[in-house]
């Protein structure tokens, strides 16, 4: 059975025709990429999964669950996550707090049980701080721990984000241009990362990029987008040799 | 010789006994002065004002400072806790042969506020900043315009004759116990939730937090504590009206936050009480008293039309101040920081790096 079946999905910003029939079809283990130039409705799609907007045609289910009309926490705590193509930190709050505030559906206590740290505070507390040191440990950012996450590099802000996408304990994550404003060494690492945690998380990836070197390197499956309309799917190899792509990203092809 | 200073009063602090002992210090303090007459009625007055001020700069701080939106209502949830406790030790209680039944009309008085506090968390959901900051005026003006329409609670008069219940050990027990709960909710995965809806509402809510329930608990908690510090308030004060509890209420206790540091317990706690001690300054008698010194003929004019106006000049000092502290100095003294005290060991803890070798190299405690 598909983890992730989104069906003549659709969605209109007023007038404007941001997506429209977007179908996919994501299995257990799946590492495919979005592609597409500027304003093609890649983030809208990811948007649209997560519920920050509300799929105006269309349904898109999770593990049998329809995930339209329901809020992003509630989607969320049924393990997606995700990172933004702005960074998106909690930029005023600790490295760690990043990373504990995404456990927020993993917690068990009552507010009651919050206001007083009594009950079941502690032990749950204790298990979010470790596993969240575990995770900023994985991302080699846990010296930075007590560190404000604005006064981070650029390069490790990246990462703390998919530190905390991580600490939802993601089925499907949900990357949005992990490699912008990378340079050729960083993004090497960052395909290291994102097929390690793959394996570790036992993850299904879906990542938007425009760096072809990650989608062709290490993507299974691309699918193409131009104004919100899907213009191929299929394997790197496939794509790249695309009449319709190469028309897309180059221009007017002339005859012959 | 700084350094090991440094060291013992780092292990003072780390002590698990200080809080404990410095409490019953507190408590024994708060029985023994008015027994005992340590301090004069008039300090004594000023330190049970100050108590109340700081559980509403504390909780006021929790949607202003840690949630980032910006609430007019705490003087009318403080004034639903004052009408509520009132007329439960005037009309139901019997509080005059039972004086232990005080602490449960105080409560009352907090729990009616915390229900009305509904009223203000449900707009929330939808309206942020400037809107809900409006909501919130509006929501002050209701509970005003009500209290002056019902007859039964003595209308625009007010209510005179309360009996003096506040005594100084009370409010101290609910000065720490109010303090310490929302320092509690804030150490928790809803005071993280508060934290990162100020960050970004948004990705917030898409790493899972559910913003709804965290503001509502929030707002919940925040106007329990204002309703509880009316309760006190108005059994110390001895009467009420809802005069008394009109905007320039609500702004004193934003001067008290601004002042102290948004996001900041310890920075309330100062506000608040360098706020009281201000105030007090301010009053014509002590500010005559004062600058008794000058030679008569420049205190001459400046009491005629200065210091016997004070309490007019009140209303214009104190806004003005308000707008002075937030364009000059939005930190505040302790903004966005926090003593060491009130962060619990394990979170403190959890923010220091144990490198493999068992090192310890500095960790941060300014976080918020
Ligand atoms: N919140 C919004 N309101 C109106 N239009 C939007 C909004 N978000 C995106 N759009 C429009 O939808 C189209 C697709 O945007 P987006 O999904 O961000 O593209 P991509 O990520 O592929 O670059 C663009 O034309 C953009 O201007
Ligand atoms: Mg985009």
């Amino acid at each position: 059975m598909a983890l992730l079946t989104a069906a003549k999905v659709g969605h209109q910003f007023g007038g404007l025709c941001a997506v429209a029939d977007f179908n996919l079809e994501l299995h257990h283990g799946d590492l495919m990429a979005v592609i597409g130039p500027n304003g093609a409705g890649k983030t809208t799609v990811f948007n649209l999964i997560t519920g920050v907007y509300r799929a105006t045609e269309g349904s898109i289910c999770f593990k049998g669950t329809e995930l339209v009309g329901k809020n992003p926490n509630q989607i969320a705590a049924l393990h997606i996550g995700r990172t933004f193509q702005n960074i998106r930190l909690f930029r005023d709050l600790s490295v760690l707090d990043n990373v504990r505030i995404a456990h927020h559906a993993q917690i068990n206590y009552t507010p009651l049980e919050g206001l007083l740290h009594l009950g079941r505070y502690r032990r749950e507390e204790q298990r979010i701080i470790d596993n969240s040191r575990l995770l900023l440990a994985i991302f080699k950012l846990e010296h930075l721990a007590g560190e404000t996450a604005k006064n981070l590099p650029y390069g490790l802000q990246r990462r703390l984000e998919i530190a905390r996408a991580l600490a939802i304990s993601p089925e499907l994550l949900l990357l949005d241009e992990p490699a912008a404003g990378m340079n050729p060494n960083e993004i090497d690492q960052l395909m290291a990362l994102i097929q390690w945690i793959r394996q570790e998380f036992k993850l299904t990836i879906l990542l938007i990029e425009h760096q072809m070197k990650l989608v062709m390197g290490i993507c299974e499956r691309i699918k193409v987008l131009d104004f919100g309309v899907t213009l191929a799917e299929g394997p790197p190899k496939m794509i790249q040799n695309h009449p319709k792509v190469l028309e897309a990203y180059l221009g007017e092809i002339p005859d012959g | 010789m700084i350094a090991l200073m440094r060291e013992q009063w780092d292990l003072l602090l780390e002590n698990r006994w200080l809080v404990p002992i410095l409490l019953v210090i507190g408590f024994g303090l708060a029985f023994a002065i008015p027994e005992y007459n340590l301090l004069s009625v008039y300090v004594q007055l000023i330190l049970m004002y100050a108590g109340i001020n700081i559980i509403l700069a504390v909780s006021l701080n929790l949607v202003n400072g840690y949630m980032g939106e910006f609430s007019l209502a705490h003087a009318g949830f403080m004034a639903v806790g004052a009408y509520t406790a009132v007329l439960l030790t005037m009309k139901v209680f019997p509080v005059a042969g039972f004086p232990f039944l005080f602490p449960c009309a105080v409560f009352a008085g907090g729990l009616a506020a915390a229900l009305l506090g509904i009223i203000v968390a449900i707009p929330s959901f939808k309206v942020r900043g400037d809107y809900l900051a409006i909501i919130t005026l509006a929501f002050l003006m209701i509970v005003k315009s009500l209290i002056e329409n019902i007859d039964f609670i003595g209308g625009p008069r007010g209510i005179s004759g309360i009996m003096k219940l506040t005594t100084l050990p009370w409010v101290f027990f609910w000065t720490v116990a109010l303090v310490w709960m929302v320092r509690n909710f804030i150490y928790s995965k809803y005071g993280r939730g508060v934290l990162s809806i100020r960050e970004d509402e948004i990705a917030s809510d898409l790493m899972s937090v559910n913003t709804r329930h965290v503001k509502f608990f929030a707002f919940m908690l925040s106007s329990f504590c204002a309703g509880i510090a009316g309760a006190l308030f108005a059994h110390l004060l001895q009467f009420i009206s809802p005069r008394i509890f009109d905007i320039t209420k609500s702004t004193d206790i934003l001067i008290m936050v601004y002042l102290g540091g948004i996001a900041s317990i310890g920075g309330s706690i100062l506000g608040a009480t360098l706020f009281t001690v201000l105030l007090e300054l301010l009053r014509p008698s002590t500010m005559a008293a004062l600058l008794s010194w000058l030679p008569s003929f420049v205190f001459e004019p400046l009491n005629e039309h200065f210091i016997s106006h004070l309490g007019v000049w009140r209303m214009v000092i104190m806004p003005l101040a308000l707008i002075l502290v937030m364009l000059y100095w939005p930190r505040g003294i302790m903004g966005l920081r926090e003593f060491r005290g009130f962060i619990p060991r394990r979170d403190r803890e959890a923010h220091h790096y144990i490198n493999p070798q068992g090192e310890e190299p500095d960790g941060a405690t300014d976080r918020r």
